[in-house]
């Protein structure tokens, strides 16, 4: 059957008008959240979406991130569509749960706002939170803009709530830069998103009394290690349902998603690879690279979790060097995490590209063109050098050392 | 209810489970999920209660169950009870269900008093329980702001300077009614007929119910297992425990000592407050039994006694 692509409306929205439409759109049968600095303006948004009854929602003001997500599991888990949204301290105080439900394969959809971690206290972008949360079972899909902001969180909802998945989801846009920003947003109409993320169908509700279970019992050394392993499993299984999901969306939306998008990568010779919104920025600098005859290109990921190491490795195969921008230290002395992903899947690619980091960008510090093109510039300078192999070569990039 | 009658209400909470003998909160849980009339939901902080009944693939529970953590049993059961307003609302559901919290005093006191308040202040329709054993005895018998003063625990050993816990325990029962909530309670395993018509009470109001229950716990009290009842009994009995409820803002007394035993008759049964019974500390066993007046005396007052 061809579905028709549907009439769109193009809107001026920031990135969190963008993340509250869609929600409305998804109409969530319950929203517990607390208010953060970037993401304040969702919960704000949503809230009046509630007072003038234009969604289904129960929303429960909590009283902290922590039970922002404690409830948004027991709500999920007793059988409704739930959703949260969180910034920086406000994900780091929702640690412990984060792992509960990825562990109970509590698909929830989440907007998260990137923003710095204290210590230092600071308001703005880094992506520090989110690479906190990478290792918690969850899925995570970063955003350019608020386009794909937008279009990422109804995707979202198709990839968690699918039977082969059943994990929670992670949205990031970049704090204040696209939750801020304003810019062109087309919608699909409320319809079409309904249509697309359908009923919500938890195959173990609490509130189906009569067929009771007990969810999050204890498991100990005789079956917790089957449960972890058939949860890397569904991280596996994830990888065909996000791009059957992409596939569908793109046929009611127009815009077509993959776990990255590669930029103008086809003859180069050296490329970065970068998260979010830098990606903007970057691929102004590499058509002005391109038009100067520089062969290089740019690899922006969208999917982090699950990683797609062997789709970025043949997409990286046969260049001769790579930078990989991170918006995050590991403080591990081997750089920032994006790199360490990176570098692993280029372990099994062809020649083997040169690979160093740049960390940038802490804090909300700007990155700018100028920044960038230093960067391509160190790149194309590692294509004369001989392997090293010994330590990585991590530069922070726009600091005063 | 008389108590051939209650037995044969059918047991939501089955036997089998892993609590030590003489175990007090199996008595608690059993007696409450007896006097809920609907279907129930419950929710669970990690804990005793939580890790003796769900020892995968094993379950002592009849009904739905959820554990997610230690201190957010509150919170996760007010996420349930939003799911049900919701699609109740909403068509998809009918039926009248009953949502339970259980939280162990640790849980509840201490680690989850933020949760707890918020989700009593929100206004949800849930009934809040904390079994309470006065120490976190899943880790190994460590106080918590519900262990009695003077008490022998890990984290308080009675030593040759320090006598067991320093403090009182705080009267959380009073500040869950300070959150104006339609019910709170106070009351224990020992008197099964006082907490069955309380339970009845706190599912029956239109918002959120708090009942604090004394369930002995053996192993920390140093008691023996027949003596689970008659220790809980013995709170009751020299006012460490009293039993009262606070409804619409309406203070009562359920159940008065007819003359109160001595505070130290009650710690004599127990290994917990042995070390209080050398002449060193006679002292402090002094100081126990003004702070339990006084606390009685102003309950008194404040029930209008
Ligand atoms: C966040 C967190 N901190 C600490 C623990 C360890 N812990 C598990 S149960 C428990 C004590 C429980 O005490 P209480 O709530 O009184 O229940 P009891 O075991 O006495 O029934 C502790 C400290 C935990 N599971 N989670
Ligand atoms: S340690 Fe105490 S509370 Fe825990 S199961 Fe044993 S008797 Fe019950
Ligand atoms: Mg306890």
């Amino acid at each position: 059957m061809a579905i028709a692509i549907a009439t769109q409306k193009t809107a001026a929205l920031t990135g969190n008008e963008a993340a509250a439409q869609a929600l409305r759109q998804i109409n969530p049968d319950v929203v517990a959240a607390y208010p953060i600095t970037p993401q304040t303006e969702i919960v704000q948004l949503f809230s009046t979406f509630v007072s003038d009854g234009l969604v289904k929602t129960e929303f429960v003001a909590v009283e902290s991130e922590h039970s922002a997500m404690s409830a948004t599991v027991g709500a999920a888990a007793a059988g409704a569509r739930a959703m949260t949204a969180t910034s920086s301290q406000g994900l780091a105080l929702m640690w412990e749960m984060l792992y509960v439900a990825a562990g109970m394969r509590i698909p929830i959809v989440m907007p998260m706002v990137n923003r710095a971690l204290s210590s230092p206290i600071n308001i703005h972008c880094d992506h520090s939170d989110s690479m906190g949360a990478r290792d918690s079972g969850w899925l995570q899909i970063y955003s350019e803009n608020a386009q794909e902001m937008y279009d990422n969180l109804i995707q979202a909802v198709r990839i968690a709530e699918h039977p082969d998945v059943l994990l929670p989801v992670m949205v990031t846009m970049d704090g204040f830069i696209i939750s801020h920003g304003m810019e062109n947003v087309e919608l699909l109409p409320d319809q079409a998103v309904q249509d697309f993320v359908g009923e919500y169908n938890f195959p173990y509700p609490l509130l189906d009394v009569e067929h009771p279970r007990t969810l999050g019992p204890l498991t100990l050394q005789d079956f917790y290690f089957e449960h972890k392993r058939e949860q890397a499993e569904a991280v596996y299984r994830a990888k065909e349902v996000i791009l059957a999901a992409a596939e569908e969306y793109a046929a009611i939306s127009g815009r077509r998603y993959g776990f990255f998008e590669a930029y103008r990568m086809d003859d180069a010779e050296y490329a970065v690879v970068v998260l979010g919104s830098t990606a903007g920025t970057a691929k102004y600098v590499v058509d002005g690279l391109r038009q100067a005859g520089e062969k290089c290109g740019l690899v922006k990921v969208r999917v982090f979790r699950p990683f797609p190491g062997p789709e970025l490795c043949e997409a990286l195969s046969g260049l001769k060097a790579v930078g990989i921008m991170d918006r995050a230290d590991t403080f591990s002395t081997q750089g920032g995490p994006l790199f360490l992903e990176v570098k692993a899947a280029l372990y099994h690619a062809a020649g083997q590209p040169q690979c160093m980091n740049f960390v940038y960008g802490l804090g909300g510090r700007d990155i700018d063109p100028e920044l960038i093109r230093q960067a391509f510039v160190e790149v194309k300078d590692l294509m004369k050098k001989p392997a090293d192999g010994v330590l990585p070569i991590v530069r922070y990039l726009g600091v005063r050392e | 209810m008389a108590l051939p009658d209650l037995a044969k209400k059918p047991q939501r909470f089955t036997g089998g489970h892993r609590a030590c003998a003489g175990c007090g909160f199996p008595i608690t849980i059993k007696i409450i999920l007896q006097a809920a009339e609907n279907p129930v939901v419950v929710g669970c902080a990690t804990g005793c209660m939580e890790v003796t009944s769900t020892i995968y693939p094993y379950t002592a529970w009849r009904c739905s169950f959820i554990h997610t953590a230690f201190e957010n049993a509150a919170a996760t059961v007010s996420g349930i009870e939003a799911a049900y307003r919701s699609l109740r609302r909403q068509g998809k559901i009918q039926q009248d269900i009953d949502f339970i919290a259980f939280g162990g005093d640790g849980g509840t006191y201490d680690i989850g008093l933020q949760s707890l308040s918020g989700a009593m202040e929100r206004g949800h329709k849930l009934v809040y329980v904390c079994y309470n054993n006065q120490g976190y005895m899943n880790t190994g018998i460590q106080r918590s702001s519900a262990t009695p003063r003077g008490a022998n625990t890990t984290t308080t050993p009675a030593g040759t300077q320090l006598p067991g816990k320093p403090q009182h325990p705080k009267d959380l029962t009073a500040i869950m009614a300070a959150h104006d909530i339609p019910y709170a309670a106070q009351a224990s395993m020992s008197h099964w007929n006082d907490l069955y018509r309380k339970a009845k009470k706190a599912f029956a109001v239109d918002g959120p119910a708090f009942l604090n229950v004394l369930s002995t716990c053996r192993l920390g009290w140093a008691t023996a297992p027949e003596d689970t009842v008659d220790a809980a009994e013995g709170a009751v009995q020299c006012n460490v425990w009293p039993l009262y409820e606070v409804e619409q803002g309406k203070w009562k007394l359920t159940f008065k000592p007819k003359k109160p035993l001595p505070v130290a008759d009650w710690m004599k049964q127990q290994g917990r407050f042995k070390h209080l019974f050398r002449a060193d500390n006679s002292q402090l066993l002094e100081s126990i039994q003004q702070q339990v007046d006084e606390n009685w005396q102003r309950l008194l007052e404040r029930c209008g006694e």
